[in-house]
């Protein structure tokens, strides 16, 4: 017990942001599995974030009716940059996404109420490890029941042939507007968790390089099952406490080594880790897939 | 008004080497239809190496300047070898070409921090002797400015005729338009994609030496400012079109500094430019330029 105690006394921080991680990497692995390649869960999460942090800062709201909140609205955002977004598919969506990324974050700078580019400070210190975990286990078992359900088989085959979906009598939008917003709602408890738990939040938290991070989380784990995700998210943010554990020194040569690592997953690794513990049939394109494009 | 003017200009300028970096990626965008986010890093280490060559070897600036330019179209050629070529017979090519290319990215990134360091550097001074023109009252233009719009206009003409009139040129443009008969063509499409990553990157290099002259500073994150821009600017112009990302470029550049000029504070600078990008996607997702069939890709 003394062990755990100590253990985490000293990891404690990297095991909250393995969780919080995580989580992101799961908001985003629902969008994922309808093949809508978003970058917009980054700013859902900063919007749940500054909604929470607000409510319990200015407002005096207690915790739980905060967290809830911070889910909600990003989910109403989602709604509202979904209905003309979504018909945006591949590279472009990506893109309509990132621009309302990078307008959330500018909004962030410049708005009083979230204090600007110092941030929001002073937000109470209410998160715990547990509530972390238990939000974690909670989406997790979501993600993993949603993937047997309608929805689920839905989304999988507007990923695998949106014209075929849509034949079989899928409806296409409305699947994808609802991804689309279970993704920001888990998107958006994860930011109101990482407000609770870190005191301030600042407009940089939440920037491109981070929506990128959660592309990463998924395809470094694999978008098939919900342990994917979860997998990258741990590896990749463990992975700079690895590898100063066992003496990469700081600075340029951790940061190529991190690069190296990323690339050798994604050469070697095609459905992620993953497909370490459960290996399914591995996909690869056909000769006639892959030399006919859209 | 004069105020106004001297704006204009900036942005023209500063827009055209935005255009420039754009290019390259709609280059492989075009080619691939895959994003190179490791773009940003070859312009970093294109500008800091051009800087190392006049400083440290005290090559002058118009040896450097075609040096480092061939460097970082060699380093395109290594990304397309170790991130792209292995990849491209996968179903989910765009997506884990997407992310190889951002390992390359921090590879590219790590290897130009450990070279050159983490502060910001400039060109030793007199590299390029500047030259002032008032061209009114309060209105300057300097030598620099020109000789900047000079390289690009150069750069762009002589890889438009190439594309249009060359054998290489014409393969290249063979494969963006269907790879596959290309292939039945006897074209060599493996060689002409690493051709094709040999010039975007050749292309992406030069943007950042000129970059690094006209705002006289340089480090190892001079990338991350402009990749998204590069990003906002090819989805302007509309995806794969070169003369779309040269319009979007400059068009992006004047956005920014009318945007400081008329609102007199540069904290919604890029605010207006991804508001626009994000009309451009809602009502004409091909871009200004760009073909319709892109929208699917």
């Amino acid at each position: 017990m003394e062990h755990l105690v100590q253990f985490y006394a000293i990891y404690g921080s990297l095991i909250n942001f393995i969780g919080l991680n995580a989580l992101l990497a799961l908001s985003l692995n629902v969008t994922l599995a309808a093949g809508m390649l978003s970058l917009g869960n980054a700013a859902f999460a900063a919007l749940g974030a500054y909604t929470a942090g607000i409510l319990t800062v200015h407002y005096h709201l207690p915790f739980i009716p905060a967290i809830a909140a911070g889910a909600i609205l990003p989910g109403l955002a989602a709604v509202v940059l979904g209905l003309p977004v979504l018909r945006l598919k591949g590279v472009f969506l990506a893109m309509a996404t990132l621009a309302f990324g990078e307008v959330v974050r500018i909004a962030a700078v410049n708005l009083e109420i979230t204090g600007g580019a110092e941030g929001l400070t002073g937000i109470p210190n209410v998160t715990n490890v547990w509530m972390i975990y238990l939000a974690l286990a909670l989406a997790a078992y979501f993600v993993a029941v949603l993937r047997r359900s309608q929805l689920g088989w839905g989304l999988l085959s507007i990923r695998e042939d949106e014209t075929a979906a849509a034949c079989l009598g899928i409806p296409i939008f409305r699947y994808k507007l609802l991804a689309f917003v279970i993704g920001a709602m888990l998107a958006g408890l994860a930011g109101a968790l990482y407000a609770h738990l870190n005191y301030l939040i600042t407009p940089r938290d939440y920037g491109f390089f981070i929506a990128v991070d959660l592309l990463i989380y998924n395809i470094v784990g694999g978008t098939r099952a919900w342990y994917g995700p979860v997998m990258g998210a741990a590896l990749l943010t463990a992975l700079p406490e690895i590898l100063r554990g066992i003496g990469v020194a700081a600075g340029p040569i951790r940061m190529g080594v991190n690069g190296l690592i990323l690339l050798l997953v994604i050469l070697f690794l095609p459905n992620g880790l993953a497909s370490l513990i459960n290996r399914p049939r591995a996909v690869t394109a056909t000769p006639e897939a892959s030399g006919q494009r859209a | 008004m004069n105020l106004f003017a001297q704006q204009l200009i900036n942005g023209l300028f500063i827009g055209s080497v935005y255009g420039l970096f754009a290019v390259g990626y709609t280059l492989v965008f075009g080619v691939l239809d895959i994003l190179n986010l490791a773009h940003a890093a070859v312009f970093t280490l294109g500008g800091l190496s051009a800087l190392w060559l006049a400083q440290h070897a005290g090559w002058s600036i118009w040896i450097a300047f075609p040096a480092a330019t061939m460097l970082a179209g060699l380093l395109g050629l290594l990304l397309n070898a170790v991130a792209f070529a292995p990849l491209r017979h996968r179903s989910d090519s765009q997506f884990s070409g997407l992310i190889s290319s951002i390992a390359m990215a921090i590879v590219f990134e790590a290897l130009s921090l450990g070279l050159f360091g983490a502060r910001a550097v400039r060109f030793p001074a007199g590299t390029v002797k500047v030259h002032i023109w008032q061209l009114g009252p309060s209105v300057t233009i300097t030598s620099l400015q020109v000789s900047i719009v000079a390289v690009v206009v150069l750069l762009m003409v002589a890889l438009t005729l190439f594309l249009k009139r060359s054998r290489a040129g014409k393969a290249i443009r063979a494969v963006a338009e269907n790879e596959r008969a290309a292939l039945l063509l006897g074209i060599d499409v493996r060689g002409i994609i690493a051709f094709t990553f040999f010039i975007s990157s050749a292309l992406g290099g030069a943007a950042g030496i000129l970059y690094g002259l006209y705002f006289d500073s340089l480090g190892p994150d001079m990338g991350r400012s402009i990749e998204l821009k590069g990003l906002a600017v090819i989805i302007l112009g509309g995806m794969g079109s070169i003369p779309g990302a040269i319009l979007g470029g400059l068009a992006f550049g004047l956005s920014e500094v009318l945007t400081v000029a008329i609102s007199g504070t540069s904290n919604l600078r890029d605010a207006v430019a991804f508001m626009v990008l994000f009309a451009i996607l809602l009502l004409r997702p091909s871009g200004l330029l760009g073909r319709a069939r892109m929208r699917e890709a």
